[in-house]
């Protein structure tokens, strides 16, 4: 069985969504609606990487439950840098690079917990099972909040 | 006839009634000084346009100038009373600092000119940018005290003309989630509930809702209830020591932003006591299942701890709420301008839905409204919903609405909802919008974080457009100023919170070169009205069909004695009291307004997936779970700050800082500390205090009240246009408007900024012999006695007449006593 090597995979693409989310924040922290709820739904896929970690265990994985949450030196510059960007017209074609990377990256992961949803039903693993279904709405909500940012600021930045 | 100051008594003299009962009439009388009612040459109707209860008035003109005013006794909302804002805020129109002509900037300064000139330059910019980059580079951001008539003509000429989406009103921040959260679950906005439910409940709940000093005259038909037999039980959700509160059965005043986990954890008894009415959720509700689930994590222990609640108040409240016959429910900024609001709202509304308290004589939901016309800009498309309830992802509505507008449906903006204030003001910052036209609202006070507001409307690329009636702080940052008629001096309607519509009269002559806002110089091609009956009579066409139907208004009708409800047709050509009697929901797929968003994400609902979930156009239980705050305390912050209202001023103080006796009642700004936080930084009643948060920091004096621990109140009234800065705070001075200190942030679904999180500190400054100047009678009062009590001018005494017996005054009068807030319950 190779559900252990499908789990360490969604760790890795969750931790990554994780920081993908924060960065968008601090990056385009002038733009305040990003910056608040970007963080939310990073706390969701933290959350989610303690949950894989639990159950990883059962096969045969240790997964780091922790997702680092300080802004570590680089992070910081980028937040400024982000702050100082606010009043510039490029600031927005940049949000919506990182959106779009958000929307591929959140899709990533949504696709990663299907393939461990159809394992555990065909083990029939209620576990594991029961974390696809806490885990995966939040996943599929968060690439549809990346979508409807694009399509609420891409007019307004390509336009003008 | 008595005479009473109502400056000191707010809520006049008490007349009892019982359930079931008409609310008895008393007429509010108050004019200027050395005029009596026979002086008057004519009494003029209109509405008040000071909150947005829709109290019915008649303004009192004597050659040709407003001198007083009088409750309409027939009128179905306030049956001929008025509260302390219309008794003497109507002082304000003729008050002689008024804009009378248009201004234009010359360098630093604002110089008088012709309305040509103002006209010409506005023209003249507006063409550059539609050459250069089209109606993107335009924003409109209107306000909730204009009239149906002008908003349903802005929203053509945005919509249909220019072809712009950024048109938003400041009712963005103070009713956006009132109507998100209907939308959210009955698929429309439209008030599931009516005044005249106060004569029929049984437990009436208000969350976040100081309705004693938001619309004081509801407060009046409550307190006479309340003083008659049978009283209603009343819940109370508040953190400061409200008159709501102190007349409340059960006062829950749970810690700023935690009311989604207080909301689960009554759903939550509710449901594991089964006070539930299983057969109304089968047949009219979907989405139960659900939140049955979600609200099992929220038992009361959980929300006691995150609220600060006692786990036993909550069970208490739950009890009452689950067991009313007939329920009333109130929502207002306490939820709306918080954390999680739209989620805290719609939380509301379950219960209503899952105990089937809906469409009947005393079961009502109020999301209230902030201001005046708010309900005007949700159903005419003045603030980013589309005219009439329609729905901006429906290609059926859009086309529609072009038919109504006789253009192409492509003409009107529909690829993403309309752009909302904050964001309008995020594009000015970064500089794609650069003419905004603001009128009749003062977002250089009313918007957070001050310093950010000031900077960004201050740019030189941004062209900035204000009409208003006074020089406020915004208007003195403009390029071009327009002096704007106001309510007195125009014709049109209007409507309140419970769906009446009133009409306004012009009674007198706007003074100078000011012009009612319908009047455009361009004469727009699209604009096939002349006047506001014709305006009136085309907004009805678009109307037909829509849940706000006004098809079966007419002007004349509006002159018979009484405000009407809508929906009001063929089938209804008297109004109607209530909507979604039996369930008969506006939400089916191809008429509702609006699909729904994510609670937590704002992410629009897609028109296939809101199909799929509610195909027969039912209810929609929604649930959500419980986020901190975006700002917790901290131990530089330890604090958290919330800003709203008293009684005696609105808003920025445009009017009601020109009305002596409500300046004198609430001259300045003050800062509300509790006796625990009192105590630990040293603070005495009247001391000099700084209130610092991230953004910045202001000085008042302290008032110690019964405000809960963690918490500090600043009233967001005290703007700078009476003080020597005049947009700002004076250079090296302290700020002295709450929204200095303000957050942005705002709730991702219904865009509402929120004004009530933010994390502060309190240090002394020094101390003082005088103590502060806020009101005695309200939320503010003091805990003891500080010497002092709120009393008016000699100038404030209102004549009350209540026809034929006497007032009962045995019962409690709902003063603000500072004595006897315990004993008025014994007392029942």
């Amino acid at each position: 069985m190779k559900i252990g090597l499908a789990l360490r995979e969604l760790h890795r693409s969750e931790t990554d969504l994780t920081h993908d989310l924060m960065q968008a924040g601090e990056r385009h922290k002038a733009d305040h609606e990003i910056f608040y709820v970007a963080n939310d739904l990073a706390a969701w896929s933290r959350k989610h990487v303690v949950e894989i970690a639990r159950i990883a265990g059962n096969y045969g994985e240790h997964l780091d439950p922790d997702v680092a949450s300080e802004l570590t030196l680089m992070e910081k510059i980028r937040e400024k840098g982000g702050q100082m960007l606010g009043r510039d017209a490029s600031a927005g074609l940049l949000l919506l690079r990182d959106l779009r990377h958000i929307l591929m990256q959140a899709t990533g992961v949504s696709a990663d917990w299907e393939m461990i949803g159809q394992a555990a039903q065909g083990i029939r693993h209620q576990d594991l099972l029961a974390v696809t279904e806490r885990c995966h709405p939040e996943t599929l909500r968060q690439s549809r909040w990346a979508n409807s940012m694009i399509k609420e600021s891409s007019t307004q930045i390509l336009i003008s | 006839m008595t005479s009473k100051d109502r400056i000191a008594e707010p809520w006049g003299t008490r007349t009892p009634y019982a359930a079931g009962q008409p609310w008895p009439v008393r007429v509010d009388t108050h004019l200027a000084q050395g005029v009596a009612a026979e002086d008057v040459d004519r009494w003029v109707q209109t509405a008040s346009i000071l909150h947005s209860n829709g109290d019915a008035l008649d303004i009192a003109v004597k050659d040709e100038r407003i001198v007083g005013v009088r409750g309409r006794a027939t009128d179905r909302v306030n049956h001929g009373r008025l509260g302390v804002k219309d008794l003497y805020g109507w002082q304000a129109n003729a008050s002689a600092d008024r804009l009378t002509r248009p201004l234009v900037r010359e360098g630093d300064e604002l110089v008088e000119t012709d309305w040509d000139t103002a006209m010409d330059r506005i023209v003249a910019r507006t063409r550059e940018l539609l050459d250069e980059q089209g109606a993107s580079a335009i924003g409109f951001y209107t306000s909730g005290q204009l009239f149906a008539e002008e908003y349903y003509t802005l929203g053509l000429v945005a919509h249909g003309g220019l072809g712009t989406n950024h048109v938003d009103g400041n009712t963005r921040l103070c009713t956006a989630t009132a109507a998100e959260a209907l939308k959210e679950s009955f698929g429309s906005d439209g008030q599931p509930g009516s005044y005249t439910d106060i004569d029929h409940a049984d437990v009436i709940a208000l969350y976040g809702h100081n309705v004693a000093e938001t619309q004081s005259v509801l407060w009046m038909r409550m307190l006479d209830r309340l003083a008659g037999p049978n009283p209603p039980q009343v819940v109370c959700v508040d953190p400061r020591p409200t008159q709501v509160a102190r007349h409340a059965t059960v006062h829950l005043a749970p810690r700023p932003g935690t009311n989604v986990a207080l909301m689960n954890a009554l759903l939550h008894e509710i449901i594991a006591n089964d006070q539930v009415d299983h057969e109304y959720i089968d047949a009219h509700s979907v989405g139960f299942d659900e939140l049955a689930k979600r609200v099992q994590d929220y038992p009361p222990e959980v929300a006691a701890e995150i609220c600060d609640v006692p786990a036993e108040q909550i069970r208490e409240a739950a009890r009452v709420i689950g067991g009313a016959q007939r329920l009333l429910s109130t929502v207002l900024q306490g939820f709306y301008q918080s954390h999680q609001a739209t989620a805290a709202a719609v939380q509301v509304n379950n219960i209503h839905i899952i105990r089937g308290m809906l469409g009947r004589p005393g079961c009502g939901i109020l999301q209230m409204n902030g201001q005046p016309t708010a309900q005007n800009t949700r159903e005419c498309g003045g603030d980013g919903d589309l005219p009439a309830f329609r729905n901006w992802s429906n290609k059926e509505h859009i086309a529609d609405l072009a038919r109504v507008w006789n253009i192409e449906p492509s003409r009107i903006p529909h690829y993403s909802p309309p752009t909302h204030a904050m964001k309008i003001i995020r594009y000015v910052e970064e500089g794609s919008i650069r003419l905004l036209w603001v009128s009749g609202t003062n977002p250089a006070v009313s918007l957070p974080e001050l310093a950010r507001i000031r900077s960004l409307l201050s740019q030189d690329r941004l062209f900035l457009v204000v009409q208003d009636i006074f020089l406020s702080e915004t208007a003195q940052l403009a390029d071009v100023v327009l002096p704007a008629a106001t309510w007195g001096e125009k014709t049109g309607t209007f409507t309140n919170v419970d769906r009446t519509v009133h009409l306004s009269e012009k009674a007198v002559e706007p003074p100078g070169e000011a012009r009612p806002d319908l009047r455009d110089k361009d004469g727009q091609p699209l604009v096939k009205w002349h006047d506001p009956e014709s305006a009136f009579e085309a907004w009805k066409e678009c109307t037909r069909g829509r849940p706000c139907d006004y098809t079966g208004l007419t002007y004349d009708k509006l002159r018979q004695g009484t405000g009407i409800q809508w929906p009001c047709n063929e089938e209804n050509p008297e109004g109607s009291e209530r909507i979604y009697v039996d369930g008969a929901f506006w939400s089916r797929p191809d008429y509702c307004e609006s699909y729904g968003r994510d609670l937590v994400t704002g992410a629009p609902v897609e028109a296939t997936e809101y199909k799929a979930m509610n195909p027969d156009g039912k209810a929609v239980l929604k649930a959500a779970g419980y986020l901190p705050p975006h700002e917790m305390p901290s131990h530089q912050y330890p604090l958290q700050l919330i800003t709203g209202r008293t009684l005696y001023q609105f808003h920025t103080r445009t009017k009601t800082g020109r009305a002596p006796e409500l300046e004198a009642a609430a001259p300045e700004v003050w800062v509300e500390v509790s006796v625990h936080d009192a105590d630990w930084l040293g603070i005495s009643e009247g001391d000099l205090v700084e209130v610092t948060t991230p953004r910045g920091s202001v000085r008042g004096q302290a008032r110690i009240t019964e405000i809960r621990r963690g918490v500090v109140f600043l009233p967001f009234h005290y703007g700078y246009w009476d003080t020597g800065g005049g947009h700002e705070p004076e250079p090296g001075g302290p700020g002295r408007a709450a929204n200095e200190l303000t957050l942005t942030d705002w709730d991702p679904a219904s865009k509402q900024p929120i004004f009530k999180t933010a994390a502060a500190r309190v240090q002394r400054i020094d101390g003082s012999v005088r103590p502060s100047p806020a009101p005695t009678t309200t939320a503010s009062a003091p805990v003891g006695d500080i010497g002092v009590r709120t009393r008016g001018l000699p100038s404030a005494q209102v004549d009350e007449d209540v026809p034929g017996d006497l007032a009962d005054t045995r019962g409690p009068t709902g003063e603000g006593d500072l004595a006897g807030v315990r004993g008025t319950e014994e007392e029942r």
